[in-house]
């Protein structure tokens, strides 16, 4: 099936749905059922986004799905055994761990916190049916993107995470994401985070495969802060290289709510980030960053839409690319200050290193301003290592290679220094380095032998 | 002190060369097909290659829809309504240098000298009404140099050559839309050859004016900088104040050979649209200079003040190993007037540079955005870019908008790019009352303040000028 063409997929997913619906549909929750017909709807209609199109200027994402992929509707047998949780923990880092299986969660390898609610989207709608239907598909539905439309209509696996009012989660929470399996297989896990009045809670995402085969995770997070909550969502992307990630977080901030969102992309042949913030609430602030680490033939898109529709809001980006081989990375960053929305702080930076001849960079950050009294800036720089710099390392006995090391980890250091757990922050600086210097930056010791392209 | 009256008063000026001429015109009947290509290409006395060329044009226009991706708010162009040329007619034989009184008068009471005697020291015009030039100033003193200094249509009469090897070759017709339409109707400009080593001795400008009614002006300039040459260009136009919209849409070809260097700079002040946005030009124009030969050079700086939709993107194709570019703007929106416009520098060759510098002022219910292309192609070892494009919002109704992209396909290339979006601080309106400046003054200081970096690209007579045209645009919109 290799050189399909976009319509050829589309119609596949919609015919594919159309046979299944009932399937797709049997024991979920109302909630999410109702909006499936919608967004099949308009998948079939608008098919699967264009390169050239403004969301998609630089990335053809039939990189991702111009393959065979098989497709599970229900939970698959396999349980992941306690060995992959270990391999995927960070040493001294002690965690509440909830481990994925392709899209579903096995509950009995995962340790959840006593006063947070972790669990199934079917589980959760039933628990929380008010909760649950006031915030699922709220944000995703008014998205463009008809990956999160594909995303709506298939879901039926993923996490329901709900932090009630007020609690303050005393250790991280791990979620532990892992494809497995010897075929290609794709997956559309939907999750739902609501983060309650004033709780406080740190999230670490990682994302893996424990094979080599040939995955596409469309994976589409809503994330709702609650007026005064205080979330940190930290995620590694670290999919083997012939595997493909389309992951959507999609978060809307209540008055004085704190986000920190930090992606890390460290393998992966293509991977499309969409991070988007609403700020719904006054005085809320959203420090979003992102490092990618590409090399080899990856594709690293980082899309970013932050919507300033109330006043007094902060908010801060900063992407950074470090490219090699013949990778391609792409930043496009969107602020929109609407109509009133005064006071407004937006800044957003993006700043790329391209170290091999063949790497490619595309940035496009922008900005649409509405209100005046406001004040917004946005930065991008591509370049190289700073010459002098090398010169005055390698004056004094340092090796040309390892030189760029330290350069190279300076320049990821602004992205590191931002994360809130030190132990992480650590753990992070080790796998930034093992990238760098080639090296397969798996949790632990690596068992995956990724073909050397 | 009031504030929002001092920039209701800034914005609420009046657009001073809103006045019409009482010519004669000889125009030709409104809509565009075939024939009327051909009409206007007999009307010139072009000959057979430039008829072929205007309707291969046509032809490929049709084929093509507007494009609508610009963040403007376009009301729907009927094609067909629009007069696509009309000439004043003139009582003296325009071949002998003389020029009909009432034409003289127009450029006169626009500050627009035709007479060689009284004309500012240093400073050649084409001055070019609705679709024909209509008289183009020492021409003589510029031929002894090698200079050709002269209309469009006299250039496909007099240079065929030239004017056949270079047209088209930096925008070529198939280039966007506009591009094709005025490809196919374009009726008349200014042509410029600088021959190899010669300095030209004073600023060359064309002066654009329409005066007709319902018509459309499609000019087209072409320069041509041989190796080593300099020239100094200024464009300049006005239209008068009429409650319908009329199009402008033009096309500028620059090309600069081995060490040349050409300095390109635009007041453009096309009528802006009353305060309801009534009226008001479109302007839609192709601007693009190619630097063609090693250590090329070529400067762009432009004012825009007017027009009620400003949408284009004067750009470099820096081709030439060693060459250069640079863009400096300031675009003022007011009232209703929208503006969707930047530059595109595309790096091919090594060691090219470019810097932007563009800054936008926004005030009324206008919406004015930047949008760029930095573009450093595989081969450009060693390209460098500086953009900085800063918006400066005046009142809470109007949008600044900031698009720039940046495409980097070779790893020696050094790209930065900065924007900033603001209002004027009020501790730097606080600073300037404490020393006894008024508002308003404190205001036009920081504007110019602001300005200044663009203004000083400008030759010396313009800049006075354009400054003061600034003031003009802001009158009333300070707060």
């Amino acid at each position: 099936m290799e050189n399909v063409s976009s319509v050829g997929i589309k119609d596949k997913l919609t015919a594919l749905y159309r046979q299944y619906a009932a399937q797709i549909s049997d024991g979920m929750p109302e909630a999410m059922n109702r909006v499936r017909e919608t967004a099949i709807s308009q998948f079939d209609a608008l098919g699967l986004p264009r390169k050239g199109c403004e969301r998609y200027r630089f990335t053809e994402i039939m990189t991702a799905f111009g393959h065979a992929y098989g497709y599970s509707i229900s939970k698959l047998a396999a349980t992941t055994d306690s060995q992959t949780v270990f391999r995927c923990a960070v040493p001294d880092l002690d965690t509440y761990t909830i481990i994925i299986n392709n899209g579903w969660i096995d509950l009995k390898n995962s340790t959840i916190p006593a006063n947070v609610v972790a669990t199934e989207m079917a589980d959760g709608a039933n628990k929380y049916p008010e909760l649950f239907a006031a915030h699922y598909n709220r944000l995703a539905a008014q998205k463009y993107d008809t990956t999160i439309s594909l995303n709506i209509a298939f879901a039926r696996s993923g996490l329901f995470l709900y932090i009630p009012d007020n609690v303050v989660v005393d250790k991280p929470i791990q979620i532990v994401n892992v494809l497995s399996g010897n075929n290609p297989l794709m997956v559309n896990q939907r999750n739902l985070i609501v983060a309650g009045r004033g709780s406080q809670a740190k999230i670490v995402i990682c994302d893996h495969t424990l094979a080599n085969s040939q995955f596409l995770l469309n994976n589409v997070t809503e994330t709702v802060l609650q007026p005064n909550a205080q979330l940190d969502c930290y995620c590694i992307q670290n999919l083997n290289d012939r595997s493909s990630q389309i992951a959507s977080l999609l978060i809307e901030q209540n008055t004085d709510s704190q986000l920190i969102a930090n992606t890390l992309t460290l393998h992966g042949g293509f991977v499309r980030n969409n991070v988007e913030v609403l700020m719904a609430g006054q005085h809320a602030e959203a420090s979003i960053y992102g490092l990618s680490l590409p090399a080899g033939h990856q594709h690293i898109d980082n899309f970013t839409y932050v919507d300033h529709a109330v006043p007094n809001c902060t908010s801060y980006e900063l992407y950074k690319n470090v490219l090699n081989d013949e990778s391609v990375g792409v930043f496009s960053g969107y602020v929109l200050v609407r109509p009133d929305a005064q006071k407004t702080n937006a800044q957003q930076s993006n700043k790329n290193i391209c170290i091999s001849p063949s790497a490619r960079m595309y940035t496009k950050p922008q900005l649409e301003i509405y209100a005046d009294d406001v004040k917004c800036s946005h930065g991008a720089t591509v370049g190289q290592l700073d010459e002098s710099a090398l010169f005055y390392m390698r004056q004094r006995c340092i090796g040309e290679d390892e030189a760029k090391m330290m350069l190279m980890s300076a320049f990821a250091h602004e992205v590191v220094r931002t994360i809130r757990i030190p132990i992480l922050a650590e753990r992070y600086a080790e796998m930034i380095e093992n990238r760098l210097r080639g090296r397969h930056a798996a949790c632990g010791d690596c068992f995956m032998k990724c073909e050397k392209r | 002190m009031d504030n929002t009256n001092i920039i209701s008063e800034v914005t609420d000026s009046e657009y001073k060369y809103g006045f019409v001429s009482d010519i004669e015109h000889d125009t030709i009947g409104k809509g565009l097909n075939e024939d009327v290509i051909r009409l206007i290409s007999s009307k010139k006395e072009e000959p057979e290659w430039l008829l072929e060329f205007r309707l291969k044009a046509y032809r490929h226009w049709l084929t093509q829809k507007m494009p609508t991706w610009a963040h403007l708010d376009i009301p729907e162009i009927d094609y067909q309504d629009i007069i696509y040329y009309s000439a004043p007619k003139q009582n003296v034989k325009p071949e002998n240098g003389e020029i009909d009184p009432e034409l003289k008068k127009t450029f006169d009471k626009l500050g627009i000298p035709l007479d060689e005697q009284k004309a500012l020291s240093g400073v050649a015009f084409d001055a070019v009404m609705d679709s024909v030039s209509v008289k183009t100033t020492y021409k003589d003193a510029l031929a002894e140099r090698g200079i050709i200094f002269c209309s469009f249509s006299e250039a496909v009469r007099n240079h065929p050559d030239l004017v056949r090897q270079y047209l088209g070759s930096v925008v070529p017709p198939t280039d966007n839309y506009f591009a094709a339409l005025n490809s196919a109707v374009f009726s008349d400009g200014s042509f410029c050859y600088i021959p190899k080593g010669v300095r030209c001795p004073m600023e060359l400008s064309t002066y654009f004016r329409i005066n007709a009614a319902k018509t459309g002006q499609f000019e087209r300039t072409l320069i041509i900088c041989d190796d080593d040459s300099y020239v100094s260009y200024l464009e300049g136009c006005t239209a008068p104040r009429r409650d319908e919209n009329q199009l402008h849409a033009a096309i500028v070809e620059i090309v600069v050979m081995n060490n040349a260097e050409v300095k390109y700079s635009t007041v453009q002040n096309w009528y802006p649209g009353d305060k309801e946005g009534r009226g008001g030009i479109y302007n839609f124009v192709t601007k693009r200079g190619l630097c063609k030969g090693v250590n090329a050079r070529l400067s762009w700086s432009q004012v825009e003040t007017g027009s009620a939709i400003t949408w284009k993107y004067p750009g470099t194709v820096l081709l030439g190993d060693g060459s250069s570019s640079e863009f400096y703007s300031v675009a003022v929106t007011n009232n209703h007037q929208q503006a969707d416009t930047g530059s595109k520098m595309i790096h091919i060759g090594r060691n090219t540079s470019s810097r932007i510098v563009s800054k936008g002022i926004s005030a009324g219910q206008s919406q004015n955005s930047y949008r760029g292309l930095v573009k450093v192609s595989a081969n450009a070892d060693g390209a460098r870019n500086y953009s900085q494009c800063d918006s400066l919002l005046l009142g809470d109704k109007c949008g600044a908008h900031t698009f720039p992209y940046v495409e980097c396909l070779n790893n020696t290339a050094v790209l930065e790019h900065e924007a900033t979006t603001s209002k004027i601080g009020e501790d730097q309106i606080f600073y300037c009352n404490q020393r006894g400046i008024s508002t308003e003054d404190a205001v036009g200081l920081i504007v110019n303040g602001y300005a200044k970096e663009v203004l000083n690209t400008l030759p010396m007579e313009f800049a006075v000028e354009a400054q003061k045209l600034l003031q003009v645009s802001l009158e009333g919109s300070v707060g």
